[in-house]
């Protein structure tokens, strides 16, 4: 009797598996990542502490009545977070340098090329057709769009998938340089950009979210959960009038979100499920997607550069993915690095939130040639 | 070579519909420029 009490305390070991170690030393390397290198503290660190919760054998937290799995089931699979998440993301967002200069918005459609890229790789290293869309929305560089993604139409890469896009998202300062410098001249950098700040009357910034919500929900009406929730968040914020509840999703709600989504995506790296080839090629595929949207973005950025007889640095076009604002930002330093006269950062942060815009267009097109196809 | 198919579609089409797209957004804000201008002391105002 006393040898079976004692035994139970062993039980957790007993069933510890290699798996789990390696997944508990994943858990610290993104923990390790987010408070000692400052990567996307507020995601990373509820990912690294959900995955090592998750691989403690018997703790049942994804089980059915688990603690997690209850997160999981009522957030995640629901997309009730990423949506949630969005709203706050809206309410954090300017579209007025964008509404300045509304051609640059296409530069956000460029910085999108990648995600189709990928999904061609995806197939053609045999992932079938839902986890291709899935590995490619990746490129999006746009963590909640990833998630809805995923959790809709493969929940079983959820983690892998999550892991990838913001780890990558939290590199593109040390992503993005390399190519920018590989694909442009000296002299293509060195190119001045006027900056005259256009003012944008705030009736405009109140109609623009409501157009972009009816416009592309009639296009692509598969996206409208997501789109929807972006501009109603930033309609909040423009219309003046409701500062409780944009604070509330600046703040609260976005963190309340942020720490249950975090957690839930790392309850899904239970050590048998992810640490299968395939995660690896899901990450070397997350990859590859940041570098074709970024020389994308580029490519479309000289395109206009040559159109406008040597006005446009191409450099901006490289900020056209939704990582907002660090895209920006390095624009911004590449700029000055090439010619200290330089400040790209007001094109750049149009470019950039055109990226959001077009991370979020470019996933509700997908979706809604996924349901015309007849494959969802 | 039917997920080939169903790849080169999505591509041509996804990326193709997404840049289309967001041209037309991209008239709608010009036009909203135009039709919205700002007006300092009105906007001041308000």
């Amino acid at each position: 009797m006393i040898l079976d009490g004692l035994g139970s305390f062993l039980l957790g070991v007993a069933n510890f598996q290699w798996t789990n170690a390696v997944m508990i030393a994943v858990g610290c390397g993104l923990l390790y990542l987010g408070i000692k290198k400052q990567m996307e503290p507020l995601l990373l660190i509820p990912i690294g502490f959900g995955a090592i919760l998750v691989n403690i054998p018997l703790a049942g937290l994804m089980e059915k009545d688990g603690l997690l799995r209850y997160f999981y089931e009522a957030g995640v699979l629901t997309e009730i977070f990423p949506c949630l998440i969005f709203v706050g993301i809206g309410a954090m967002t300017d579209f007025g340098p964008l509404l300045e200069r509304p051609r640059i918005l296409l530069l956000g459609g460029a910085g999108q090329f990648g995600i189709f890229l990928t999904l061609l790789l995806a197939l053609l290293l045999g992932f079938d057709k839902l986890e291709a869309v899935a590995i490619g929305i990746i490129g999006a560089c746009d963590g909640p769009t990833s998630i809805y993604v995923t959790s809709k139409y493969a929940p079983h890469l959820l983690g892998a998938v999550s892991v990838a896009a913001y780890c990558y998202m939290s590199l593109v300062p040390i992503l993005q340089p390399p190519i920018m410098r590989a694909l442009t001249s000296k002299k293509e950098r060195q190119i001045v950009m006027k900056y005259e700040k256009k003012a944008v009357s705030k009736t405009a910034k109140i109609v623009f979210p409501i157009a972009v919500t009816v416009i592309t929900g009639l296009i692509a009406p598969m996206g409208t959960p997501l789109m929807g929730t972006l501009m109603l968040g930033n309609l909040l914020r423009e219309s003046g009038v409701a500062e409780r509840l944009v604070k509330a999703s600046q703040n609260e709600i976005a963190n309340i979100v942020t720490l249950l989504l975090g957690i839930s995506i790392g309850a899904t790296m239970a050590g048998p499920a992810f640490l299968q080839p395939q995660t690896l090629m899901i990450l070397g595929l997350g990859l590859v997607a940041i570098f074709l949207d970024t020389a994308a973005g580029i490519f479309l950025a000289k395109m206009m550069n040559w159109l406008s007889g040597g006005k446009v640095n191409p450099l901006i076009g490289a900020a056209g993915i939704s990582a907002f604002p660090m895209s920006a930002r390095v624009v911004q330093v590449e700029g000055q690095k090439a010619n200290k006269r330089n400040y790209l950062l007001m094109h750049a942060m149009g470019a950039n939130t055109g990226g959001q815009i077009g991370s979020v267009l470019a996933a509700a097109v997908m979706l809604s040639l996924l349901k015309g196809m007849g494959i969802v | 070579m039917e997920n080939l198919e169903f790849g080169l579609t999505l591509t041509l089409f996804g990326m193709g519909g997404t840049l289309v797209i967001l041209f037309l957004l991209g008239l709608v804000m010009d036009l909203l420029n135009k039709i919205l201008p700002f007006r300092e002391e009105k906007d001041k105002v308000g």
